[in-house]
């Protein structure tokens, strides 16, 4: 049993990993518009972009 | 690019012979564009190197047409972020591709001075910011309309409808309590497998489970407490109560085993059944966000600004002060109510008296807010601010209809205050029987009273409905029918009555060219004069000679008519004939030829008939409430076959024969576009506009028709209807469940395990029974 002092810390910390992911895409926007993202992907960028501010 | 790669670029789409533009028909020889506009547009996409935009799109033709950019100021709605740099969010609509954002974005992008230009898909926002002064956002604004876009600046009041911060925190609150569910499942399944397991390790599970269960309960589960504590306060045991109820007593009783190192502890059921209903929650909303985006978008179109005399710039509407003179010009829509300065002026009053004839008023003659100009531009002076005006009154008046609508209790809500008691009921006397006549200890007594309380948990219950409501809205969606509130579905489907509304809901409210006595000679000349001019009565003999080609040099004078060389197309007086008395019509007069007059009438729908036929066969009575003239309303009652009508309604006298109806024990389904309908569109059981009407109309309805189509609502009342059966199954379903299941959780069976199954096969198989209604739809 001496295992489960490695895996369950891992497996938690995994899964936190995953949590804090998302939670950052949800707050930098990325949920916003899932029609536009799944349609951008379709387009280059064929002008060169100018360096966004943000 | 390449030179190479450009010409078949623009050349693909030229198959047909279509507007290498917008897409749109156009006649043969007139070359590769159906008008300036887009021949510009074409020109401006070309010099950017944009071309691609053409092969990638996805849009119906014709909806990218440029028509002249709204005379709205843009600069007053830039914001200013840091010194220099402004920021603008706007509403653009035709926005209804991946290769339309990307064009958009690209076209802003090869501004020098733009830094950030990002369109929103599902919302058509548009947020831009530059570097320069707010005036830039003019010339923007400018450049998308020129593309063939409309925009308009989004405005606080659609910025609400479109804002979705409850969703957000719903979809935040859904993402915790999925990962809590997840974790706390992985150290409670080795608990209920335990096979070898000492008690050491099983109490660390228990507190490593109480350790992720306990914060996820806390954090994930705010918006249901705050429904519940909402609820309480008003007196009401809702969905949300049970649930809180449920999720919080099996957290404290997990707790108080955790610390006595019982067998089983229930954070994974409470976590699960938090994400669940979760999820529930956030589908609901799903179904009705596009209505909603929609009705905003409409809501930011119509917005208005005014020229306001003396002032430099357009003025929005309700920053203008009674005594304050404004220029209506022609074809715009009068915004406020106002007394007339001019000599005359030609309005059409549809929207706000149903009246299907523009009428003629004199000087000093009251005009009221929602009519639209179709002569040529006047002068009045406003009589009450935006705020006070008819507008606003009507405003208020479906304010109050709509409080008193939003007491209807949706089904979930009712089964739940029947089955909440019960099941509360139930856990209680389990705790007391055990505790009492069973000689447990009290902390042990709380283990089964908390497994009935959560089995009973209406968790089936609370996805039954929103899984239908999802399906429905769905499908009616695709057919042009949005969902615009929560209960509307029910509310129709119960209706057993239809009021219908003539001019724009029956009819297109757009006239159409009357035979008469004219040749095709005739037509093809007046068309081609009148393809320079916006009047609605030049488009409308357009439409009847498409390909008509455009008359170079035609002078528009507004209001009048058209002049070219000799030959004159427009009012009476304007061609040197007698005056007319009669209704709509263009008079047409040109050397060597005899004078000849077309006629136009407001057409029916193509699908009117069948509409009405429709809903009679959905066992609906119909009727027909009109503010036109008598004589009108009959012809048009007879040709689409209703018995039931009656012709020059005034706006209360809608209202008060919806009330005369509901009294009646009618349940009225009203549908209407106008402002002279808004009061009995919300004071009826449930309402319908078509997209094409007024935004009060709009405001005032559960249901706004894209496409205008009857059809589609009058088979949405059969879709509505096996929705609710679908709905009251589900319900049925799930009491099923906890007949059998509760029995089992008094006696102290239940395991975790036991409810986990239960749990989810019952939302499964809810979910599974609402989406047979997507299938019966196809037929």
């Amino acid at each position: 049993m001496d295992i489960l002092v490695w895996l369950i810390p891992a497996a938690l910390a995994l899964g936190l990993i995953g949590l804090a992911a998302f939670l950052y895409a949800l707050r930098s926007g990325q949920f916003e518009d899932l029609d536009g993202a799944a349609a951008r992907i379709l387009f280059d960028d064929e002008t060169p972009r100018k360096k966004d501010p943000r | 690019m390449s030179v190479l790669g450009r010409a078949p670029a623009a050349e693909a789409p030229q198959s047909a012979p279509a507007c290498a533009h917008c897409g749109a028909p156009v006649p043969p020889g007139a070359g590769r564009f159906c008008c300036a506009g887009c021949e510009g547009a074409h020109h401006l996409v070309q010099g950017l190197g944009l071309e691609a935009f053409y092969r990638k799109r996805a849009m119906a033709a014709g909806t990218l047409r440029p028509v002249e950019a709204p005379p709205a100021d843009f600069a007053a709605h830039a914001l200013e972020e840091k010194p220099g740099l402004h920021r603008l969010e706007l509403v653009v609509s035709g926005l209804t591709c991946g290769a339309c954002v990307w064009l958009v974005e690209q076209a802003l992008h090869a501004e020098p001075d733009v830094r950030r230009a990002r369109a929103n898909l599902s919302t058509r926002r548009l947020t831009l910011a530059w570097e320069g002064p707010a005036a830039r956002a003019n010339d923007f604004a400018a450049l998308i309309a020129r593309l063939g876009f409309r925009v308009a600046p989004f405005s606080p009041a659609c910025l609400r409808a479109s804002d979705d911060a409850e969703g957000r925190e719903l979809l935040r609150a859904l993402g915790i309590a999925a990962f809590g569910a997840m974790n706390v499942m992985l150290v409670s399944v080795p608990v209920w497998a335990g096979i070898d397991m000492g008690e050491q390790t099983r109490h660390l599970m228990h507190w490593l489970a109480a350790l992720i269960g306990m914060p996820t309960v806390l954090v994930a589960g705010m918006p249901l407490y705050r429904g519940a504590w909402r609820g309480l306060r008003a007196g009401r045991l809702n969905m949300d109560s049970a649930v809180s109820l449920g999720v919080l007593a099996t957290t404290a009783m997990s707790f108080s085993e955790t610390l006595r190192n019982g067998e089983y502890t229930w954070f994974d059921g409470a976590t699960a059944l938090l994400a669940l209903m979760l999820a529930g929650r956030l589908l609901d909303r799903a179904a009705r966000r596009r209505a909603r985006q929609s009705v905003a978008e409409l809501l930011a179109l119509q917005e208005g600004q005014v020229q306001v005399l003396g002032a430099p710039a357009p003025v929005p509407v309700e920053r203008v002060a009674p005594g304050a003179r404004i220029l209506v010009a022609a074809g715009e829509r009068l915004r406020l109510d106002a007394v007339l300065e001019s000599e005359e002026a030609l309005l059409d009053t549809a929207a706000t008296t149903g009246e299907s004839l523009p009428r003629r008023f004199s000087r000093g003659e009251a005009l009221a807010a929602g009519g639209v100009n179709m002569g040529a531009p006047f002068v009045a002076r406003v009589t009450a601010r935006a705020a006070e005006g008819s507008l606003a009154a009507m405003g208020r008046l479906i304010e109050r209809a709509e409080q008193a609508r939003g007491r209807f209790p949706a089904l979930a809500d009712r089964a739940a205050r029947i089955y909440v008691p019960i099941a509360h009921a139930i856990a209680l006397l389990t705790f007391l029987g055990w505790w009492f006549l069973g000689g447990l200890p009290w902390q042990a007594a709380l283990v089964p009273a908390v497994a009935a309380l959560i089995i009973t948990c209406p968790c089936g219950l609370a996805i039954a409905v929103p899984s239908v409501q999802v399906v429905t809205s769905g499908a009616l969606f695709r057919r042009g029918v949005l969902v615009a509130s929560a209960t509307a579905l029910e509310r129709l489907a119960s209706a057993d009555h239809v009021v219908l509304d003539k001019t724009g809901t029956l009819t297109e409210g757009r006239p159409r060219l009357l035979p008469g006595d004219w040749t095709e000679e005739d037509l093809r000349a007046a068309a081609s004069l009148a393809r320079a001019s916006r009047h609605p009565l030049a488009q409308a003999l357009l439409r009847a000679c498409p390909d008509a080609p455009l008359a170079e040099g035609a002078v528009e004078t507004p209001g009048q008519g058209l002049a070219l060389g000799e030959a004159r197309l427009g009012a009476a007086g304007f061609c040197g004939l007698p005056p007319d008395p009669r209704g709509m019509s263009l008079h047409f007069t040109r050397p060597g030829h005899p004078p000849v007059v077309f006629r136009f009438e407001d057409s029916l729908r193509e699908d009117a008939a069948a509409a009405v036929a429709a809903f009679r066969a959905a066992g609906l009575g119909v009727e027909l409430l009109s503010g036109d003239a008598p004589e009108v309303v009959e012809r048009v009652a007879a040709e689409v076959g209703i018995a039931a009508w009656e012709g020059g309604a005034s706006p209360a006298r809608k209202a008060a024969r919806i009330a005369e109806l509901a009294a009646q024990g009618r349940r009225v389904l009203m549908v209407g576009d106008g402002v002279n309908d808004a009061a009995a569109l919300a004071c009826a059981h449930v309402s319908a506009a078509p997209a094409s009407g007024m935004d009060v109309a709009q405001a005032a309805s559960d249901f706004v028709l894209q496409g205008g189509g009857l059809l589609p609502l009058a088979e949405a009342v059969e879709r509505a209807r096996r929705a609710q059966r679908v709905a009251a199954q589900n319900i049925g379903f799930s009491f099923l469940y906890n007949i059998v299941a509760v029995p089992v959780a008094i006696a102290g069976y239940a395991t975790p395990l036991i409810a986990a199954l239960v749990m989810a096969s019952s939302s499964l198989a809810v979910i599974g029974n609402a989406l047979r209604l997507e299938g019966g739809g196809r037929r």
